[in-house]
């Protein structure tokens, strides 16, 4: 017998939990006490609960497994909103567990009330209110397995303080399967639609494989590869697709959208069929979706059903995991012994390597290196080679987020981890944090901005207490960049609060006084010695402040209400 | 078009504000909704209408699907069925209006469910356009006040919507 408190801990436990992250509060504290006493499932106590849901993020995206928080009621819940939204958008599996005030205050306005099922009700995939403790075996069991199957996503439990009493005892079994009438995610595809889409490829001329995040959570890079080769075909990943395929691979064409490489957008643009795995047709990839790759019939493979033809139609729709649906696929084309139009592959081949040679990012460097000034882009070509292209990365929301996006080239996936379909600041630092937890031995990086730091930089104490030795690599560009970038094209240079007038706090003493090691950079040719420093200490903290270059843009960037090909490539050039 | 789209939902507190939430989280108008417990204990059903093009219903499908509190569901306006909404209405009727109104009533095949001296309080059933038609018929001079129940419906012949 076991009160709830305990069995909630102890359902974690049997689930497979390893680590929590969390913060108490009154709602929660007969669940803290029964964390107290087990060693099974360790918590990690972060020091805003926002944090606490970006680190289980971190961590599930790293890992493919499930992210735990734990959170009190009221500011606790709502602390924890945006890190929800930023694994909904993602389709991150997450669990998080918020305290509630006792079911009879429900209701009353009772003190750190807030109603946490309807709050998070459009950014999660299910929600559970407990109402008896003898309920909470199962929906532990429920939650874990509706956030991780199908198209993941978070998961709330909502438990009121009543229910994890310690003078409530309850019988105690943890269920091993669930049942769920009404939820049956997706697993093999149509077979006559996959024979079709393979049909489609076989002759394709100017093919184009397009794959997303759901290539990385589905695990199916290593298919994915073998498809790409079997077909000769360029391959693009988007933002949260990338390491999906091998960044360093001959036929990767780089990432596509809104800042995506020349060669990828202009592939996609001119293909004649596009195979879509994973990817979701996001409008910051499409652009105009009326001017949509004119010429391309599209196969979209996706375990969601809803995402098929949500923006841009399908025309060989599939439903299914990546994995399976690719597996058959390859199968498939192995069993009929054909081949793709050898001759219409080169020529294919020759016109992106002209597109390559032409604006390509990785065939030349096509950002001014005449000044003085750190190129942000340098600074990521340097963490590349200090870390041998094989840290995790996690990244902020801004200018930097994209030159790490297009210039530490990921050749696996789980490596790069940021927040695309949302794009929140602030997710940086903590979801380094669940990565490490994830990975103790693991090199991992994060590349942040001055700006976004700041939105969880109180997270530098919750590394000192649990030795995540992150390093973060901060572009300091003493502007909201990426704002800044858009008023200097759009509104004729009116900075309007993107700059912050000498209010910047000194990093590097910031850094000192929470324990880890500061350094800032402020000439180009120390870059690479510093890093090298940075990364030399293994078991540290390092914040790393380097001075680039104010006026960098991210190009090329795509015109908004255009075509997928029409872009700038830099600041005066339009093609 | 106007589709009408029946729903089977748990019958778990909570189920009802994502539906409803979904229509406006996304977007999706809901012209009316209607939605009590069946003959099985654990299932409630629910019928919405609904305005959209073959795409957004299939958008609207899709994500109702996907809610896991979303047992099973039909169009019923992809195939022949019969759609129903009660209204109850309260008309003027004093002097020459008083007979003018029942021949009316009687015409629509209504029943007048109470009387005072001055005005019916009429009940009506059929499908919505015969609950207009009927509203145009009366006229807004007429009209004092209007509750109708929105629609639910069900398919024609074998078809059945169950678990
Ligand atoms: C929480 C949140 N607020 C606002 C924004 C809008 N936004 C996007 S990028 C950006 C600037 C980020 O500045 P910084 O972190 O310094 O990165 P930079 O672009 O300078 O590299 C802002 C404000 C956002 N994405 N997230
Ligand atoms: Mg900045």
């Amino acid at each position: 017998m076991l009160s709830g408190g305990d069995m909630l801990i102890r359902a974690l436990k049997d689930e497979g939990v390893e680590v929590v992250f969390g913060y108490p509060g009154g709602a929660a504290l007969h669940i803290y006490d029964a964390i107290f006493r087990q060693k099974d499932v360790k918590h990690i106590l972060v020091r805003h609960e926002q944090a606490a849901t970006h680190a289980a993020d971190g961590y599930a995206r790293a890992t493919g497994k499930v992210g735990t928080v734990l959170v009190t009621s009221g500011p606790g819940a709502t602390n924890a909103i945006t890190g929800i939204a930023t694994a909904y958008m993602d389709s991150i599996p997450m669990v998080v567990i918020s305290g509630q005030v006792q079911s009879h205050l429900i209701g009353e306005d009772a003190f750190q009330e807030t109603d946490m099922v309807g709050i998070s009700r459009p950014i999660v995939k299910h929600s559970f209110l407990i109402k008896h403790p003898s309920e909470i075996a199962e929906t532990v069991k429920k939650a874990y397995y509706i956030a991780a199957t199908g198209r993941p996503g978070p998961v709330v439990i909502d438990v009121p303080k009543d229910m994890t009493h310690p003078a409530n005892l309850f019988a105690y079994e943890y269920p091993d399967k669930v049942k769920l009438r009404s939820y049956s995610p997706a697993t093999r595809g149509h077979a006559g639609q996959i024979k079709k889409a393979v049909q489609l490829l076989l002759a394709a001329k100017r093919p184009v494989i397009y794959a997303g995040g759901g290539v990385v959570q589905g695990n199916a890079s290593g298919l994915l590869r073998d498809l790409v080769n079997m077909l000769n075909a360029p391959c693009t990943n988007t933002l949260m697709g990338l390491g999906a395929y091998p960044g360093t691979d001959k036929r990767f064409v780089g990432m596509l959208g809104m800042h995506g490489t020349y060669e990828a957008n202009m592939t996609m643009h001119h293909s004649d069929v596009i195979l879509a795995v994973g990817a979701r047709f996001d409008d910051r990839v499409t652009n105009a979706v009326s001017k949509f790759c004119p010429n391309a019939k599209i196969i979209h493979i996706d375990i969601d059903p809803a995402s098929i033809s949500k923006t841009v139609v399908a025309d060989v729709p599939i439903v299914g995991s990546v994995e399976s649906v690719l597996t058959d696929m390859i199968a498939l084309i192995k069993e009929s012994n054909e081949k793709p139009d050898a001759e219409a592959i080169k020529q294919w081949w020759q016109q992106i390597d002209e597109w390559r040679e032409r604006h390509g990012i990785y065939h030349k460097t096509r950002y001014d290196t005449s000044s003085d000034l750190i190129k942000p882009q340098d600074v990521i070509k340097a963490i590349w080679e200090v870390t041998k292209g094989d840290a995790y990365v996690t990244s902020d929301v801004g200018q930097h987020q994209m030159f790490a996006a297009q210039y530490y080239l990921f050749d696996k996936p789980r490596r790069w981890i940021n927040s695309g379909g949302l794009g929140t600041m602030g997710f940086g630092l903590p979801a380094a944090m669940g990565v490490q937890m994830a990975d103790r031995e693991a090199t991992v990086v994060c590349v942040t901005g001055e700006g976004s730091i700041q939105m969880c930089i109180q997270e530098l104490s919750c590394c000192t207490q649990y030795h995540l030795p992150v390093k973060i690599i901060c572009l300091n560009n003493q502007a909201l960049g990426m704002v800044r970038q858009w008023q200097d094209m759009q509104y004729s240079g009116r900075y309007a609060e993107s700059l912050y007038e000498d209010s910047l706090p000194d990093f590097v003493k910031l850094a000192e006084a929470y324990g880890h090691v500061g350094m800032r950079v402020t000439k180009k040719e120390d870059l690479k010695a510093k890093l090298a420093e940075c990364f030399a200490m293994k078991d540290r903290v390092v914040f790393m402040d380097i001075m680039v270059d104010q006026s960098e843009h991210v190009y090329p960037m795509q015109i908004a209400t255009q075509s997928m090909r029409d872009m700038l490539v830099s600041k005066t050039e339009r093609v | 078009m106007r589709r009408i789209i029946s729903v089977l939902v748990e019958n778990a507190p909570g189920a009802l504000s994502r539906v409803v939430g979904l229509f406006s989280q996304r977007g999706y108008n809901i012209e009316s909704l209607t939605v009590a417990p069946t003959e099985d204990q654990t299932l409630s059903r629910l019928t919405l209408t609904t305005l959209g093009d073959d795409h957004k219903i299939e958008q609207i499908t899709k994500h109702l699907n996907k809610l896991i509190d979303v047992v099973k569901l039909v169009d019923l306006t992809e195939g022949a069925h019969i759609e129903r909404e009660l209204m109850l209405i309260k008309v003027k009727a004093s002097g020459a209006q008083r007979a003018e109104v029942k021949r009316c009533v009687d015409i629509f095949r209504g029943q007048i469910v109470d009387v005072t001296s001055t005005l019916y309080t009429i009940q009506i059933t059929g499908a919505s356009d015969k609950l207009d038609a009927f509203l145009e018929a009366v006229g807004d001079a007429s009209i004092i006040e209007v509750v109708r129940t929105g629609v639910c419906g069900i398919s024609r012949g074998e078809k059945v919507l169950s678990l």
